[in-house]
C-alpha cells in the first residue's frame, strides 16, 4: 500500500534529491557540449548568414542580401551545385540501398564462411576516405587504370570516369556502393529478426521464394529501409571528401557538391556570411526532405504491433 | 540439421564469392601496385603480380613525405580524443540511462535531434570560435569537443546498452550505502565495458579517418595528420602510383588491424545503432 499522508512534501524533496543532483551533474558535459558546439554555433551561423563577413573585417548586417544573391542566380555556382548534389543523391541512395539489401539477402542464408563474407563486404567501409580516394583515382585512371583495362579486355567501351563532366557524378555514386557494408549489416540484423513462422505460412499457402520476398521480407523490413533511407539522404547531401580530393569539384564544376561549395566559400574565399547562408539553405532542404520522408512513412512503413 | 546442396545454393555461393572478389579487388590492386616496380606499373595489359617485388617503395614513400611524423601527430589526436569520448560518453550515458532528474527527457531529446543537423551548419561559427580562442594549427579543436560527452551518437549507443542492465543492481548498491558516482564506477561501467569498447573503436576510426577537421584547423605541414599528408602526397606525385599506393597501404594498416581485432564489437555496434526508433 502506498503512503498518502504527505505527497506534496515528498514531491518537493524528491525534485532535487541526490539522484537528481548527480543526474544533472553527470549529464553536464553533454549538455554544455550541446550548448557550446551545437546550439550556439547553430544560431551564430543563422545570424552570420545575414551579414557580410570576410574574417579580415568585422561582420556588417546586410539583411537577406546573401539569400537574395543565391536565389536570384547572382552566385553562379549555387544552382549548379544544388543540381549536382541532387543528381548524386538520386543516383547513389537507391544504388547503395539496393546493393546493401541484396548483399544482406544473400548473407542471410546459413552457409560456410558467412562471417568471413560479412567481414569482406564491410572491410571497405573502414578504409580512410582519403585512402579510398587515392585507390580509386588509380583504378579509374583512363589510360592505365584497372577498370578501363578490364573493360578493354572484355571488349566493352572504356570511360573517362571522374575526368569527364558527363560521367563524374555517376562514377562517384557507383564508388559509394563500395562502402555499403554498414548499411548491409543493419539490413542483415533486420532480416535475421524476421520470425520464421511467417515464411512457413507462405510455404503452407504454396508460395515460392518470390512471394516470400514481397509478402514477408520487404514489408517486415520497411522500418529498417526507412531508417537507412533517411540516413542515406542526409549523408548524401553532405558528401565532401571524395569530391574534394579526387576532383576538387571539377571537371568544369561538374562535381561541385554543395558541401564543396560551402568549403570553398568559407575557407578559400573567406566569405563567411555567404557560406553560412549556403549552410542554412542546405539545413532547410534536408529538414524538408526528411519530414517529407517521415510523412510518407505512415503509408509504407509497417511497424509490428502498431496500427 | 544438414541442408542439401541444391542448384540454387551453388549459384548463390558462387555469386557471393564473385562479389567478395569485387569488393576486395581495389585493396588487392592497391597492395599489388604498392610492391611493384615503377616501370612495370605502366605495362598494358596489366601484370597481376609484381616481379620483382619492391618493398623499397614503402621506405621511399616515407622518405618523400614525413609519414612517420604525421603518424605521431595523428596518434596524439586519436589518443586524447578517444580517451575523452569513452570517458565522458560513459558518464553522460549513465546519467541519461539510470538517473531521474528534471529536464532529462528534454535534454536527451535535444541531444538526439542534434544528430540530424548537417555538420556544415555549425562548422563555420565553431571554426571562428576556435580561431579566436587558440589560433591556427592547434589540435585542441580536434580534441576538446570529445571531452563534452563525445558526441550524441556515442551517448545514445552507451545509453541503449546501459538500459539493459537490471535496475535491481543499483537498488542493492544504494541499500548498501553506495553513492551514485560509486554505483556508476563500480557497477554500471564495468558491466557496460563492451559498449565502451564499441564507442572507442568507432571513435578511433572516425578520428583516424577524419579529413575535414584537420583540413580546416591545421595548415602548417609539420602539424599535418596522415589524411592531410596523403592528400598532399597525391598533389606532389600524381604519376608515381607505386609510391601513392604504398602510402595508402600504410595508412590503412592501423584501422584494419583494429577492425580485425575488435570485429565482434564493431558489428554489435552497427546493429545497435540501426535499431533505434
Amino acid at each position: 500500500m502506498k503512503n498518502h499522508t504527505a505527497p506534496a512534501k515528498i514531491h518537493i524533496r524528491r525534485r532535487w534529491n541526490a539522484e537528481a543532483r548527480y543526474g544533472l551533474l553527470l549529464a553536464l558535459p553533454a549538455i554544455l557540449g550541446f550548448l557550446i558546439f551545437t546550439l550556439g554555433p547553430l544560431f551564430a551561423s543563422l545570424i552570420l548568414s545575414f551579414t557580410d563577413y570576410t574574417v579580415s573585417k568585422a561582420p556588417s548586417f546586410v539583411g537577406v542580401k546573401n539569400y537574395v544573391r543565391l536565389f536570384s542566380n547572382q552566385d553562379p555556382f549555387f544552382y549548379k551545385s544544388l543540381g549536382v548534389t541532387l543528381y548524386y543523391v538520386v543516383l547513389s541512395v537507391p544504388v547503395s540501398m539496393v546493393a546493401a539489401f541484396l548483399l544482406a539477402l544473400m548473407l542471410k542464408h546459413n552457409m560456410k564462411g558467412k562471417a568471413l563474407f560479412r567481414t569482406i563486404f564491410y572491410l571497405p567501409s573502414i578504409v580512410p576516405a582519403v585512402a579510398t580516394a587515392t585507390i580509386f583515382m588509380w583504378l579509374l585512371n583512363p589510360d592505365i587504370g584497372l577498370f578501363n583495362q578490364i573493360l578493354k579486355a572484355v571488349g566493352l567501351p572504356t570511360s573517362q570516369w571522374i575526368y569527364s563532366e558527363k560521367t563524374v557524378v555517376p562514377t562517384l555514386a557507383f564508388m559509394n556502393a563500395w562502402t555499403v557494408g554498414g548499411t548491409m549489416l543493419i539490413f542483415l540484423a533486420g532480416l535475421e529478426g524476421i520470425p520464421n513462422q511467417y515464411y512457413e505460412a507462405v510455404d503452407i499457402d504454396g508460395g515460392n521464394a518470390w512471394n516470400k520476398l514481397w509478402t514477408v521480407t520487404i514489408p517486415m523490413m520497411t522500418p529498417t529501409i526507412f531508417f537507412n533511407l533517411v540516413m542515406g539522404i542526409i549523408n548524401g547531401f553532405q558528401t565532401f571528401t571524395q569530391a574534394q580530393i579526387m576532383t576538387e569539384g571539377g571537371p568544369n564544376n561538374a562535381s561541385l557538391f554543395y558541401t564543396v561549395l560551402i568549403y570553398r566559400e568559407a575557407f578559400k574565399s573567406f566569405r563567411m556570411g555567404n557560406a553560412c547562408s549556403l549552410a542554412w539553405v542546405l539545413f532547410v532542404i534536408i529538414m524538408l526532405l526528411s519530414s517529407l520522408v517521415f510523412r510518407s512513412s505512415s503509408s509504407w512503413v509497417y511497424y509490428e504491433g502498431r496500427r | 540439421m544438414k541442408k542439401k546442396i541444391t542448384v540454387g545454393r551453388v549459384i548463390l555461393f558462387s555469386m557471393i564469392i564473385f562479389l567478395s572478389f569485387c569488393f576486395l579487388l581495389p585493396l588487392i590492386w592497391m597492395i599489388r601496385s604498392a610492391f611493384m616496380d615503377a616501370s612495370q606499373i605502366f605495362i598494358v595489359p596489366p601484370v597481376w603480380l609484381p616481379n620483382p617485388i619492391k618493398p623499397e617503395n614503402f621506405s621511399k614513400a616515407i622518405r618523400t613525405v614525413p609519414f612517420d611524423k604525421y603518424f605521431l601527430n595523428t596518434l596524439l589526436i586519436v589518443v586524447f580524443n578517444v580517451t575523452g569520448t569513452v570517458l565522458t560518453s560513459s558518464i553522460c550515458a549513465y546519467s541519461f540511462a539510470r538517473l531521474r532528474f528534471p529536464g532529462r527527457k528534454l535534454f536527451f531529446g535535444l541531444l538526439m535531434s542534434g544528430m540530424m543537423l548537417p555538420y556544415t551548419v555549425t562548422l563555420i561559427p565553431t571554426f571562428l570560435l576556435w580561431r579566436s580562442l587558440v589560433g591556427a594549427n592547434s589540435y585542441l579543436p580536434l580534441i576538446i569537443p570529445a571531452w563534452f560527452g563525445g558526441g550524441a551518437f556515442n551517448i545514445f549507443l552507451q545509453r541503449q546498452f546501459m538500459m539493459t542492465i537490471p535496475f535491481t543492481l543499483d537498488e542493492a548498491a544504494l541499500i548498501d550505502g553506495a553513492s551514485y558516482p560509486r554505483i556508476m564506477a563500480s557497477v554500471i561501467m564495468p558491466l557496460s565495458r563492451s559498449s565502451a569498447i564499441v564507442v572507442g573503436l568507432f571513435q578511433f576510426m572516425a578520428v583516424w579517418n577524419d579529413y575535414l577537421g584537420p583540413l580546416i584547423y591545421v595548415n602548417k605541414e609539420s602539424r599535418f595528420t596522415l589524411a592531410l599528408g596523403l592528400q598532399q602526397f597525391i598533389g606532389y606525385y600524381t604519376a608515381q602510383w607505386e609510391l601513392l599506393m604504398a602510402a595508402a597501404t600504410l595508412i590503412l594498416i592501423p584501422p584494419i588491424l583494429i577492425f580485425l581485432m575488435g570485429q565482434k564489437y564493431f558489428i554489435q555496434g552497427i546493429v545497435l545503432s540501426g535499431l533505434k526508433e
